[in-house]
């Protein structure tokens, strides 16, 4: 962590001309990410954005850190191979839900499961905008595209849920229009050792306009938000009145102040897988709010940290040939003379 | 001896060991190999197995095989009709007894020979019961299941283990038969099953069984000697294509003092590349078994990113499956080295047999104008230096480099003379450095190779973006100038054009000029090297040309080429390479192909080169 940032803003702009559309979620998250570097890190050249191809994928161009623009769905494989070789590095990977869901959804899973010691920035504005308003895989059902002029027949992903399956340690969710939000997700990313994942959600104004507007227009977002944090309460509602309730093994909304105090809430603990599970489910559902905040985090051994140990008690427990020659030499051998 | 028996000296022998899939064949085989090799014979090897782990027992589908050709004079090749065959069971036969030279040795498993093995191999008589073989052949019924079993009396282990002992005991017949010694194999025994006394002391019994069985049997009257063969001075092991191979990579290692990552997926026959590397970690080299064959490639990439030297290792479907990264490594231009080891295609086709037929993927197999350099090892040792030089290379021009080799190189065998890391070519790499005075331009290249700088993350002050986009010249901006496009194709054209200049003089076999010219590519050498050298003993005007370089080709091979009236291009596909060498040089080259999932055999080319001599 960085106790004085030495670095600014700028420092992190690159001199290439941004080009996404006027309007699109990508420029807070770009702004927002270089907003808060300085403080994650006084060693820009320790930072590796790596992308795979999308609108978010052009993002490492805009960062003046080391930038590898790769192929369709496959980041996650160049990242891992970074870190694995290089394990001093800062290694973020961004990515959007058409990149890493689809295409790329088989190195997700596998990343997460791994947990390699990265951070996973996942644009998720549920449209497919580089090749022109196709549906994604996080697409809602019936999406009428250009590619579904009747309606998408199948069922999105939910991100944060497959995450969790996948065995993600630290699964975070934000939204593009919350920058101080958008910004604190970012450092926790920064902050926890193993495969940090953040789904981010964008709008695409030119293609799935307002596919979140429920959770930022002023009318409707205190409703349908609930900004969990750890340790406390999971209220939400225009008077902060609302409230998540275990009734059993049940969760539901409640009212505080006629049947429910602030005691019966639900104390939102990063560290519970259970919690976690739960707060993933509420994702596009009617009955409860949208969850936003770190849904869940533990520190587990990471795979490159793992690997470092192996390779240590490999140097240090061999009892064979120690050096080439000595492996040319091995087994075998005769003379001829 | 207890009987009468002469000693014959002969000057080579090709055996073949054939059982069903669960009888150890290739065990037998491989102990035969070491002891031959240790005795100081010249030797070459064909494992042949089926796809299936474990087909049903005693089917034909189930028979494995290895073969070894091993002699007193320098040989090429893994033999094509054995002199003797061991066939374990009534299938092994039946797959193999066609191979078997007329009046050539047949040692047979008689216990094996029972009704539903019979019936399995498609048998309607015993054929050690009609009379059918010892007509044709030196024929030997043993009854090995009966000798383990008496052999390994008192020992207390199952019968199916004791069962389990007869390749031991074929083993031993063979050891008596060629005059070798039985304690290389009885030390090995002792190591592979440290911790299991029983099974050791088995096995042991079991191989003293066959040996002794040769020599009171009544039926052996004569005992076969292959002297050393005349081999070049110096120490040797016997080597494979796959211990080769991750050697090359671990002296590439050591001299250019790079980190390496190996990233791969498990695929026949690569796999075991994955495994050698994985219990090298003390040597600093990571291994990583990623979740597909797109992973592997791009986690090697990664990694070369990083400024360590990423390497995969495949077959052809997994290949097919990597092309789209091996265009991002040309387009970023990092090294890479991308090891297939080729099988029988297209699609799964036959996984566990060779083939030469994935020339064209290796030079041509990718979108866009994306060429990189293809090295082709020529015999299971040489899989060492091809791959140490596809390492060396690949720094050295910032590019992926594929070697392209096969399952009859990795799974063969030969002795190598070792060699000594220090008398391979230097091998310096120097990461670009911060310079206060000029704008880092990541595109700016070496005048001599047209190699751009390997700038690592880490580096202060080098912070740059890359990716597959078109780079502009010098700054490798994103650029979609066509001029600027253009510009990039030709230069990374010429960049590998360039390695041309580094390639050794092209060796001539035989004679330099005259009316045939072999030319071969990977693992067709041996074939080509023993049929030219019967051509050259009769007096013929032939000569070969063994090529490793497949991209770039050799400078000097097109004026080589002038100097016959004929060449003739043996492969195991259907005629990639001579299209390349028709197109590169307007030559009218001549064809043998064969795609029958093994090695070509000399005698078929001799037969050709004569043809083309006298028509």
């Amino acid at each position: 962590m960085v106790d004085k940032p030495i670095l600014k803003k700028a420092d992190f702009e690159s001199d290439q001309a941004v080009r996404w559309c006027p309007g699109c979620g990508d420029y807070a998250i770009l702004a927002q990410t270089q907003k808060i570097f300085p403080e994650i890190t006084t060693e820009k050249e320790k930072v590796v954005f790596i992308s795979g191809i999308g609108c978010s994928s052009r993002f490492p161009y805009y960062m003046n850190t080391y930038g590898f623009h790769t192929i369709h769905g496959r980041a996650p494989t160049v990242a891992s191979g970074l870190k694995i070789s290089n394990p001093d590095l800062s290694v973020w990977l961004v990515t959007g839900d058409g990149d890493g869901f689809s295409i790329g959804g088989n190195h997700m899973i596998h990343l997460l499961r791994r947990n390699v010691d990265l951070n996973v920035m996942l644009f998720n504005n549920r449209i497919y905008g580089l090749t022109k308003g196709q549906y994604s895989p996080t697409s809602e059902q019936g999406k009428i595209t250009y590619s579904t002029p009747m309606g998408s027949l199948d069922y999105p992903f939910n991100p944060t849920k497959l995450a969790l399956g996948a065995r993600g340690a630290f699964v975070a969710k934000t939204i593009d229009r919350d920058l101080k939000h958008l910004q604190s997700m970012i450092k926790r990313a920064s902050e926890h050792r193993g495969t940090s994942f953040i789904e981010i959600y964008q709008n695409c104004n030119i293609f799935n306009d307002g596919a979140f507007s429920e959770l930022t227009d002023k009318e409707t977002k205190s409703e349908r938000v609930l900004k969990v944090e750890h340790g406390e309460p999971m209220i939400f509602g225009k008077e902060n009145n609302k409230g998540i309730h275990l009734d059993g093994i049940k969760p539901q909304v409640v009212t505080i102040g006629d049947k429910h105090s602030i005691d019966d809430i639900l104390v939102h603990d990063e560290t519970d897988a259970f919690i976690g599970d739960m707060l993933s489910n509420f994702t596009a559902s009617d009955t409860f709010p949208e969850p936003l905040g770190v849904l869940y985090c533990v520190e587990r051994p990471t795979y490159d940290d793992l690997m470092v140990e192996q390779m240590k008690e490999a140097e240090k427990n061999t009892k064979g040939p120690k050096s080439v020659n000595d492996l040319l030499n091995a087994g075998d051998t005769w003379e001829v003379k | 001896m207890a009987k009468n028996v002469s000693n014959k000296t002969i000057d080579n022998v090709t055996i073949r060991f054939a059982g069903d899939s669960g009888d150890g064949m290739q065990l037998s085989g491989g102990r035969f190999t070491q002891t031959s090799a240790v005795v100081g014979n010249d030797l070459s090897t064909l494992p042949d197995f089926p796809a299936e782990i474990r087909a049903p027992a005693g089917s034909l589908a189930g028979v494995s095989s290895f073969q070894i050709h091993f002699s007193s004079q320098e040989i090429h090749t893994p033999g094509e009709k054995p002199d003797v065959l061991v066939a374990m069971n009534p299938a092994a036969l039946k797959v193999h007894l066609k191979d078997l030279v007329p009046g050539g040795t047949l040692i047979v498993n008689k216990n094996a020979f029972t009704k539903k093995n019979l019936t399995l191999a498609g048998y309607e008589d015993d054929p050690t019961e009609d009379g059918s073989l010892v007509d044709y052949y030196s024929t030997h019924f043993i009854e090995m299941g009966k000798l383990v079993t008496n052999a390994c009396e008192g020992i207390d282990i199952p019968s199916k283990m004791v069962d389990r002992t007869k390749n031991l005991c074929a083993l031993g017949v063979l050891f008596w038969m060629y005059d070798r010694p039985l304690e290389p194999t009885i030390d090995w025994l002792n190591q592979k099953f440290k911790s299991k006394p029983d099974i050791i002391e088995a096995n042991v019994r079991a191989l003293n069984a066959g040996y002794n069985y040769g020599d009171t049997a009544e039926i052996f009257t004569t005992r076969f000697i292959v002297e050393k063969a005349k081999l070049p001075k110096g120490k040797y092991r016997n080597m494979n294509g796959t211990l080769a191979s991750c050697l090359g990579i671990l002296t590439a290692a050591e001299k250019s003092n790079l980190g390496i990552t190996f990233a791969g997926y498990p695929i026949t026959p690569a796999s075991n590349i994955l495994h050698t590397l994985s219990n090298w970690k003390q040597f600093g080299i990571k291994t990583y078994q990623a979740e597909d064959e797109i992973a592997g490639i791009g986690a090697a990439l990664g990694a070369s990113y990083g400024g360590a030297l990423g390497i995969t290792a495949s077959s052809g479907p997994g290949i097919a499956l990597k092309t789209e990264f091996l265009g991002l490594a040309v387009m970023t231009e990092l090294p890479l080295v991308v090891i297939n080891v080729q099988r029988g295609g297209p699609s799964t086709g036959l996984p566990t047999k060779t083939e030469q037929s994935d020339l064209f993927q290796a030079v041509y197999g990718r979108n866009g104008e994306a060429p990189i350099p293809v090295i082709a090892p020529t015999t299971p040792g040489d899989c060492f230096f091809a791959t140490y030089e596809a390492c060396r290379l690949a720094v050295k021009y910032m590019t992926p480099v594929m070697v392209l080799s096969d399952g009859y190189l990795v799974n063969g065998s030969e002795p190598w003379l070792i060699p000594d890391p220090n008398k391979l070519e230097e091998f310096k790499v120097e990461f670009a450095q911060e310079n206060k005075d000029e704008q880092f331009l990541p595109y700016k290249r070496d005048e001599e190779t047209l190699a751009r700088s390997w700038a690592i993350p880490g580096t202060k002050g080098l912070e740059h973006r890359i990716g597959g986009l078109e780079k502009q010249d010098v700054t490798g901006n994103v650029n979609y100038d066509s001029d600027n496009h253009q510009k990039m194709v030709q230069i990374r054209a010429q960049k590998i054009a360039n390695i041309a200049n580094e390639l050794p003089e092209t060796k001539v076999f035989g004679e330099k000029s005259g009316d045939v010219l072999i030319l071969s590519w990977g693992s067709s050498h041996g074939a080509c090297r023993a049929a030219t050298e019967s051509l050259l003993s009769e007096n013929l005007k032939v000569g070969h040309v063994s090529i490793n370089w497949i991209s770039p080709l050799p400078k000097d091979l097109g004026e080589i080429l002038n100097n016959y009236k004929k060449v003739l291009i043996p492969e195991v596909n259907t005629g990639q390479f001579r299209q390349i060498i028709r197109a590169e040089y307007l030559v009218d080259a001549i064809g043998l192909n064969e795609v029958q999932g093994k090695p070509l055999g000399a005698s078929k080319i001799e037969e050709k080169v004569k043809d083309l001599i006298n028509g």
